[in-house]
């Protein structure tokens, strides 16, 4: 059932091509044609020369230009129709991969959180690249095959139709048997797709992080562990490799039987019919022709096979297309005005999990330009208030408001275009420095990517990259230190300067000296903007126009330093153990 | 491609047994025409029908002897290929984990998976469809030829002339496109970063509204993957067709040379029947042949893409055995070390000198891109040194084999990297037999308490791959904790509680200052390292000032400077 929705799908994306579709298949007729009344002609040539003295040389000339002819033909159609073939499986592949990063855009978090990320690209890149592989073949294989089988009925049955019918009765066998063998063989070929997405994500954990490894020289239970799943696929890569590689020989045993069949019969009939009725040349082109109608038999269920590889590869990419996305804002108000940045939240409760709640009835009211500072033990839920404001997640109860709206009665655009964010992990695409600063402004000019990055203090170690502002980066931002990339995701928010922002842990590995002349740009950015910071800096912290505390996914103090103090609660502890030691 | 062709000689039998019974196939394949070309010039003129049908089962029986020899071949050839496969993923695992710091950071880490991934499979494929069809297609090829010189001399020479007319061709495309192929492959790896990127980076791209850009920079790199196959396929398209035309003329060139043959009666027509089926014949195993040649290109390219990788010497190595320390020597000291990542490049280190007593705590402070990073990475010898030496223990730690070298120390990275497994398992990272005592001592010093009281599995809690369902702080202190349980002489902390609140850093602190063992700790921040015996301030790669935090603020104008700079 799956696979059958799965191949209308597939059938879906190929109707884009249908014109080219069509072409080819015009052309593989016309291929085909050719090549099958090729034997029929020399089998005429060979009737020709009924002995010794009395070959007709005139005749046999006559019919060899005419193949000639016919070679060039089917050669020529068969070039355009392959490349044809190759245009339009290498197109679709594209289509769907393409449709796979839109995907990545709209999936929630809760999915791209929750799914390793080497099984997602091995969906996306070796799944994508197998079906390729497999709709090519089935192109070229599947397609002219089913197209010769119906012309060399069609020849057989002029010729002689009580020997073609032994042909159309026998030779089905191998249909069934390369059915047999296929269906048997369909769950050992899912078992290693499965088992080898399980390798590509260990690998992908263990390659990826091999320093740490070695650190620990942790490479021996690594390659134990590798061993294990390694055997594993070992175990099912042989079962599948050897049952699915029996189905042509079984078949081409079938087709000698349909082989010894025709000359059996065929010389029965020319004995009957004195070689008048039906001649030896009609019989070798019968001959012949075993091979052409029973080849594509042959090579169709050689075909099935690694179709139904490229079926079971294509079917998890169709599955993560599937995914469940996020809830459309389609119907969303879209905000053409940048909001004032006043921000309430009323009540509100989340969990990841519907089994554990985190943060449980959260409701504070910040007015437009308020700076609020989030502190708390580490895991209290901060990340989690980002995800919220930011709508990453929606909340599980309550309201986030912005100006009054609902945060998910306008579009998710309008929303996060609003907010200029600096997280913990910094993150850089290759491309060049500017092209990762203009991240949040495309249109900004060279001046006003330099004016940023000059705010961001990042404008010294860009001049001093090899060039400058044109520098390619590596992915993930390559050989810059963890401290030049949070400057440059700094400089990013500097150019949009949006009415709100969220600094996460943004200054964790930019030294101080540094820091403190970014603190200070930091302070007039935030002039007027509505700011959450989760910092570790009491400094600014203190500056903060209110301090948020929170534990254990509850806000436990709120109020100002000084107000927190005179508390001397959770906060004025963690105040003063600063200066411990 | 040689150095990985090794891993095959696990399977000789099987490399041999498969293309024998391949070859026991094709015997029975080719006696097939004779015995029609005896039906048609012996059965049909006599119009002996018992002998007809004779024959006819012989035919079949030809089949069945050939179905029972492809069988075993093809489970050979299965068992070889998968095994072979799995022996060269295993050497290549394992030979990843030897590359050093500097072997890695070059080749980079997006090709090493896919090197362990797709690119063995495709070669696992080849290795299986070369031992089943390289030597059978061949065979069958120049069997023809020779059932050809069976039937007569002369009937050879239309053979002759095209079997090599064909080798041209398909041999003059595969060499034209194996390095289109490698382009194809290169595109596919760029994609590949590029999807990566994009799954790592969904916030950021969402936060900035960036969605419809990455669609769009995805959808032109998947072109140009698009556009490199395309070109690529138009080559390969050619291949079938050409093949085709040759033999058809070869046929052509045959059915004249038959017709003044018969008319001499040198030949029968039963004969000029089986030439024609070799003739066919040829073309049907030379388009398999070229497939498969098309396959074993690829292969072929992905082997040696992997071989490169497996002859890479680790630029690092290690003696045997163990030197004689001195335990009355400084526990680490640095003497003119000068370190640069690459030839030419600028120095990330520059005449370093320093020594640190056996149990003291030491700060390194500077700014970024100042070379802490890179001064602790030469402790363990993630990297070597340029010039100059690093001791430990008095011994040069290029002296140290690889293993007691790093037991002695513990690394604490700046990125906190997690396992997918449980914290259990994360933590015996550090000690594989470490009971769940010692878990729960090294989970409490690393106050990472609450994290596990948070989870109701307790310590076996499973960590997602990368530590994606733990907080920052969270995994930072699972990652100290993995390195305490250790018990390790040195441990480093690089930059180690950037994501843990003050109060946390404090209790951190205090409980490491009670382990036995001399502690390095890269911060950016004075309140963590003010306390330190010694502090090395760096900038720029070079070691402007050390000494306690009073000395420092009382000599050093950058580290009064920092100290400035983090005041409330």
């Amino acid at each position: 059932m799956k696979q059958k929705t799965n191949l209308k799908r597939i059938f879906g994306y190929i109707g884009r091509y249908l014109p080219l579709l069509v072409l080819s298949l015009l052309l593989a007729a016309l291929s085909v044609g050719a090549t099958l009344y090729i034997p029929i002609l020399i089998g005429r040539a060979i009737d020709g020369m009924i002995g010794i003295g009395q070959v007709q040389f005139s005749l046999i000339a006559n019919i060899l230009v005419q193949i000639l002819a016919l070679t060039g033909i089917a050669a020529l159609s068969q070039w355009l129709m392959n490349a044809i073939h190759n245009r339009i499986a290498f197109s679709v592949v594209r289509d769907v991969r393409n449709d796979a990063c839109r995907k990545i855009q709209v999936l929630p978090f809760s999915y791209l959180d929750t799914h390793k990320t080497g099984d997602i690209l091995s969906r996306i890149i070796t799944d994508a690249e197998q079906f390729a592989d497999g709709l090519l073949l089935g192109f070229t294989q599947f397609f002219t095959g089913a197209i010769t089988i119906i012309g060399t009925l069609f020849f057989m049955f002029s010729l002689q139709p009580w020997i073609a019918l032994s042909v159309v009765l026998i030779s089905p066998l191998s249909l069934f048997v390369a059915k047999f063998i296929s269906s048997k063989t369909h769950h050992l070929f899912l078992n290693q797709s499965k088992i080898r997405a399980e390798q590509t994500a260990f690998i992908d954990e263990m390659v990826g992080n091999s320093k740490v490894l070695q650190a620990f020289s942790h490479e021996d239970e690594a390659e134990d562990d590798f061993e294990k799943i390694n055997e594993r696929l070992f175990d099912t890569s042989l079962k599948a490799t050897f049952f699915s590689s029996l189905t042509n020989p079984c078949t081409r045993f079938v087709n000698s039987v349909v082989y010894a069949a025709i000359g059996c019969f065929g010389a029965l009939f020319v004995v009957a019919t004195g070689g008048v009725g039906f001649t030896v040349g009609a019989l070798s082109g019968f001959l012949s022709y075993a091979g052409q109608y029973t080849k594509p038999f042959n090579e169709i269920s050689g075909v099935i096979t690694e179709l139904q590889n490229a079926l079971t590869c294509v079917g998890r990419v169709f599955a993560f297309l599937d995914e469940k996305e996020e809830v459309s804002d389609k119907d969303c108000t879209v905000l053409e005005e940048k909001v004032e940045g006043n921000i309430t939240l009323k009540n509100i409760s989340f969990s990841y999990v519907p089994s554990r709640p985190l943060l449980k009835g959260i409701s504070l009211d910040v007015k437009s330009g308020e700076h609020i500072a989030i502190v708390g033990p580490t895991g209290c839920g901060k990340t989690t208030l980002i995800n919220l404001l930011m709508r990453y997640y929606d909340v599980t109860d309550g309201q986030i408001t912005v100006d009054g709206y609902p945060i998910d009665s306008i579009t998710r655009h309008s929303l996060r275009q609003n907010y200029g964010m600096v997280l913990q992990e910094t993150w850089l695409f290759s491309g060049t420095v500017r092209d990762n600063i203009r991240l949040g402004k495309p249109s900004a000019t060279d001046e006003e990517v330099e004016a940023a990055a000059r705010a961001a203090h990042a404008h010294g170690f860009i001049s001093r990259l090899p060039k400058g502002y044109d520098t390619e980066l590596g992915e993930n931002g390559g050989a810059l230190s963890a401290g030049q990339k949070q400057l440059l995701c700094i400089a990013r928010v500097m150019l949009s300067l949006p009415p709100m922002l969220i600094l996460d842990e943004a200054t964790s590995s930019i030294d101080t000296r540094t820091e403190s002349k970014i603190q200070k740009a930091f302070l007039s950015m935030m002039q007027g903007r509505t700011s959450f910071i989760v910092a570790h800096r009491l400094s600014t912290i203190k500056e903060a126009d209110k301090i948020l505390v929170m534990k254990d996914g509850n806000i436990i103090e709120q109020g100002s330093h000084e107000a927190l103090l005179a508390q001397n609660g959770f906060y004025a502890h963690l105040y003063h153990s600063q200066f411990e030691n | 491609m040689k150095k990985i062709l090794l891993y095959l000689r696990h399977y000789k039998k099987e490399c041999i047994l498969a293309p024998l019974f391949k070859m026991l196939e094709v015997c029975f394949e080719l006696l097939v025409p004779l015995v029609m070309a005896a039906i048609i010039d012996i059965g049909i003129p006599s119009g002996d029908t018992a002998y007809i049908i004779n024959r006819a089962l012989l035919l079949v029986l030809l089949g069945v002897l050939g179905l029972s020899a492809t069988l075993v071949a093809q489970f050979f050839s299965a068992k070889a290929a998968t095994g072979f496969a799995k022996r060269v993923k295993s050497a290549l695992f394992s030979h990843i984990g030897k590359l050093s710091y500097a072997d890695t950071d070059k080749i980079g880490t997006p090709r090493l998976i896919q090197l362990m991934t797709s690119d063995i499979n495709q070669v696992q494929t080849g290795v299986n469809l070369t031992l089943r069809l390289f030597l059978r297609s061949p065979l069958v090829v120049f069997g023809a030829m020779a059932m050809a010189f069976y039937i007569g001399k002369d009937a050879a020479l239309p053979f002759v002339v095209v079997i090599p007319a064909l080798s041209v061709v398909v041999f003059g495309i595969m060499l034209l496109s194996i390095p289109l192929y490698k382009r194809v492959q290169e595109a596919l790896e760029k994609l590949l970063g590029r999807t990566r990127e994009n799954l790592n980076g969904v916030r950021v791209v969402r936060a900035f509204c960036r969605e419809d850009e990455e669609i769009a920079d995805f959808a032109a790199e998947n072109h140009a993957l698009t556009r490199a196959q395309r070109f690529v396929g138009r080559i390969t398209a050619l291949m079938n067709p050409l093949t085709y035309a040759i033999v058809n003329l070869g046929i052509i060139f045959l059915v004249w040379q038959s017709a003044s043959r018969v008319d001499e009666g040198i030949l029968l027509k039963g004969e000029v029947v089986a030439l024609w089926n070799y003739m066919t014949q040829i073309l049907v195993e030379l388009v398999k042949l070229a497939n498969l040649i098309i396959t074993i290109t690829k292969s072929v390219a992905c082997g040696n893409r992997i071989g490169a990788v497996l002859e890479t010497v680790p630029s690092i190595t290690y003696p045997e055995n163990a030197p004689k320390e001195d335990l009355a020597a400084p526990a680490v000291s640095f003497s003119s070390v000068t370190l640069s990542y690459e030839e030419e490049a600028d120095a990330a280190l520059e005449e370093i000198t320093f020594s640190v007593k056996r149990g003291d705590y030491i700060g390194i402070i500077g700014g970024t891109g100042s070379g802490k990073t890179s001064l602790v990475n030469l402790i363990p010898r993630f990297y070597d040194v340029t010039s100059g030496e690093v001791l430990v223990n008095g011994c040069n730690v290029k002296l140290y084999p690889k293993e007691a070298l790093l037991s002695k120390i513990a690394v604490v990275p700046q990125k906190a990297v997690l396992f997918s497994g449980s914290i259990r398992d994360n933590l015996r990272f550090g000690k594989p037999d470490a009971t769940d005592e010692e878990c729960l001592e090294a989970i409490h010093k690393a106050q990472a308490d609450d994290v596990l009281a948070s989870k109701e599995e307790g310590l076996d809690h499973q960590i997602e791959q990368g530590g994606r369902n733990l907080s920052g702080g969270q995994r930072q202190r699972l990652t100290i904790a993995r390195a305490l349980i250790k018990k390790p002489e040195i441990l480093i902390l690089d930059d180690a509680s950037s994501a843990l609140d003050f109060a946390t850093d404090a209790s951190l602190r205090k409980a490491l200052r009670q382990e036995e063992c001399t502690v390095f700790t890269v911060s950016q921040r004075i309140s963590s390292v003010r306390f330190c015996d010694l502090i090395l301030v760096l900038d720029d790669g070079k070691l402007v000032a050390s000494g306690t935090h009073e000395e420092l603020l009382a000599h050093s104008d950058i580290y009064r400077e920092i100290d400035e700079s983090q005041r409330d």
